[in-house]
């Protein structure tokens, strides 16, 4: 279990550490930084590439923005394995649902309870 | 009288008579608290949105004003302001509650200066007797329309500025100068100048061409030298863009005295506030100039500055379509 | 970005250098460090939400990511909420908007920001201002992945 603990601490750390050098040298926007990175995840899921490194570093490599990416393909391929083609379409949001219902839902709420604070 | 290209003189020397300033949080815990009027606690001032907040202060502002200069609405001809908030709906909405005659400005931070040197024309030739003028802004509404909703967690690099939030209005008449308060001499218009930056987190950068340009402007058409003023000050080109613009006048042979060459998003806070390079805004020049540098005037420390005010004329659409970002910068001499 | 590389006049690339003296850099070791150390912070916080559900709440390795995310996220709306989330950006960058808080942040603050323009045109209106194109770019990246990996494994090439 501690081992888990500091690759999932390298791992994600480096990551982010991708991300400030984007931010910082390749001066782009957040939005750009971002979009890109999870762009990424779904390409090296497709090139098989994320789980062994999700079996390897844990929350390491599915809490970054990346997994987003990865989740979408692998609910995608899932699909697709059952039902052809079309699986890519509907499988898509399986596996992600909980990300972004979950901004959603919280979102909202916040919005209920919350004032900005500037 | 046109002087020159672009300048104007005001033989007539309006009087700035009474000045409304107001500030938020930031500006109480600044460098310059002492020169406000008004002072707010939280960004709400009471209402339920920024916008509304952003209108309450240049109402206050509008109000002192007319108290300290001992004026009524019904003397005042025309109100001539502006904001950065699209359309500048707050500066309407406070010329609704004033219900004055009213020109709404867009000029970016540069909207003071452009403010200040219509009335005084105004006034100079008779247009009008009495003028308010002035500008504001409010930090987490100009945050929300320009750049990220405040409360998101986006990194500011060095170069970015601190939007002031604050009101500063000044009464422009022809009354006669009896005791000794500061009058407009003159002002010189500035052209949009864009030297083809992009990054919307390096403002003074930007803006420091158009400065550099007016500055040049004013000194060639009124044929002064720069130590004809013993300040000369920007509205908001803030840490980078001073030193941009003073490397930029020597390099086209004006050397200022860095001593006397300021710049209020520089004055108004403290060093240990987390404002990156320094203030900006509209409201930014119009607060320290009707507070602090007319109070420092006042006192007998300076008896003739230039106010030379900046702004980035850009919207947040301009941006994403890929423009570089114009600026200009009007100025107007002040002496007592 | 988008910024077509608009041709410079010879007045605007002197004018560039002479600017680029002046402007400050950005502390990129500093940065990359203080990305490092919350970016790895927050992932090992969910490692330990995630433990937290197997041990407790029959979830397994697999199935742990489900909640995990959805807890950080509630936490990032907290935090958000109580208005701190901007602090640590500020501090962090890419170490607090890289993870799955920084998109929930990135959400929340909008919905929480343009409440002031009510619940309908505002908080939905304008709630993925930031976030939208994470979620454009995934999904369609996503479809052209899955798309020609499918299509590759039909016509038996992998």
């Amino acid at each position: 279990m501690l081992p888990m603990f500091f690759w999932a601490f390298v791992v994600g750390g480096l990551i982010c550490v991708v991300g400030q050098l984007l931010f910082d040298v390749a001066k782009l926007t957040p939005g750009h930084t971002l979009s890109l990175l999870v762009v990424i995840g779904a390409i090296l899921d497709g090139l098989g590439l994320y789980e062994p490194l999700v079996d390897f570093a844990g929350a390491g490599a599915t809490v970054p923005i990346l997994s987003f990416g990865n989740s979408l393909v692998h609910g995608a391929l899932q699909e697709a394995e059952q039902h052809g083609l079309v699986g890519v379409l509907t499988g898509m949001f399986e596996v992600t649902s909980a990300g972004i219902s979950a901004a959603i839902v919280f979102g909202f709420l916040g919005a209920l309870m919350f004032k900005p604070k500037g | 009288m046109l002087v020159g290209k672009q300048s104007w003189i005001f033989q007539q020397h309006p009087v700035i008579a009474a000045t409304g300033v107001s500030g938020g949080p930031f500006e109480a815990n600044g460098h310059l608290a002492e020169d406000f009027d008004i002072l707010h606690d939280d960004l709400w001032m009471g209402q339920d949105s920024y916008e509304k907040a952003q209108r309450v202060l240049i109402e206050e502002a509008i109000q002192t004003v007319m108290q300290k200069g001992n004026i009524q609405k019904e003397d005042v001809q025309f109100l001539i302001a502006g904001d950065l908030i699209n359309q500048i709906t707050p500066t309407s909405f406070a010329a609704r509650t004033a219900q004055i005659p009213y020109f709404g400005l867009f000029g970016a931070c540069s909207t003071s200066m452009e403010g200040l040197a219509l009335a005084s024309f105004m006034v100079n030739y008779k247009g009008a007797k009495n003028v308010l003028t002035g500008a504001s802004s409010h930090n987490a509404a100009t945050e929300k329309q320009f750049r990220y909703p405040t409360e998101y967690g986006g990194q500011k690099p060095p170069t970015a500025q601190w939007t002031a939030t604050g009101a500063g209005v000044a009464l422009v008449t022809d009354k006669k100068n009896g005791e000794n308060l500061p009058y407009t001499t003159s002002a010189t218009i500035g052209k949009v100048i864009d030297m083809g930056l992009t990054d919307p987190f390096n403002m003074g950068g930007a803006m420091a061409p158009a400065a550099a340009d007016t500055i040049t402007a004013h000194l060639k058409d009124l044929q002064l030298e720069p130590s004809h003023y013993d300040l000369i000050v920007t509205g908001d080109l803030a840490r980078v863009g001073r030193e941009t613009v003073l490397d930029l006048l020597e390099t086209n042979g004006l050397k200022m005295d860095p001593n006397r060459f300021l710049d209020c998003g520089l004055m108004l806070y403290k060093e240990d506030q987390p404002v990156q390079a320094g203030g900006s805004g509209a409201g930014c020049s119009a607060i320290v100039l009707y507070g602090h540098l007319l109070n420092q005037m006042k006192k007998g420390i300076y008896k003739r500055i230039l106010l030379v005010a900046t702004g980035a004329l850009l919207s947040p659409l301009s941006f994403q379509q890929g423009e570089s970002i114009p600026c200009i910068a009007h100025a107007v001499s002040i002496e007592i | 970005m988008g910024n077509k590389k608009q041709k410079k006049t010879p007045e605007q690339q002197q004018y560039e250098q002479l600017q680029q003296k002046h402007e400050t850099k950005r502390p990129i070791f500093k940065n990359c460090l203080k990305a490092f150390f919350v970016g790895g912070f927050i992932c090992t916080i969910g490692q330990a939400i995630s433990y937290f559900y197997i041990y407790f709440f029959n979830f397994t390795e697999q199935t742990a990511g489900n909640p995990t995310v959805a807890t950080m996220i509630f936490l990032a709306m907290l935090m958000t909420g109580f208005g701190f989330y901007d602090r640590i950006g500020q501090f962090a960058g890419a170490g607090s908007a890289v993870p799955i808080t920084g998109f929930g942040n990135a959400v929340i603050s909008a919905a929480i920001e343009h409440r002031t323009e009510g619940f309908v045109l505002g908080v939905g209106g304008n709630m993925f201002k930031l976030a939208g194109s994470v979620i454009l770019f995934g999904v369609f990246a996503a479809f052209v992945v899955a798309l020609i990996k499918t299509l590759l494994i039909m016509w038996g090439v992998i």
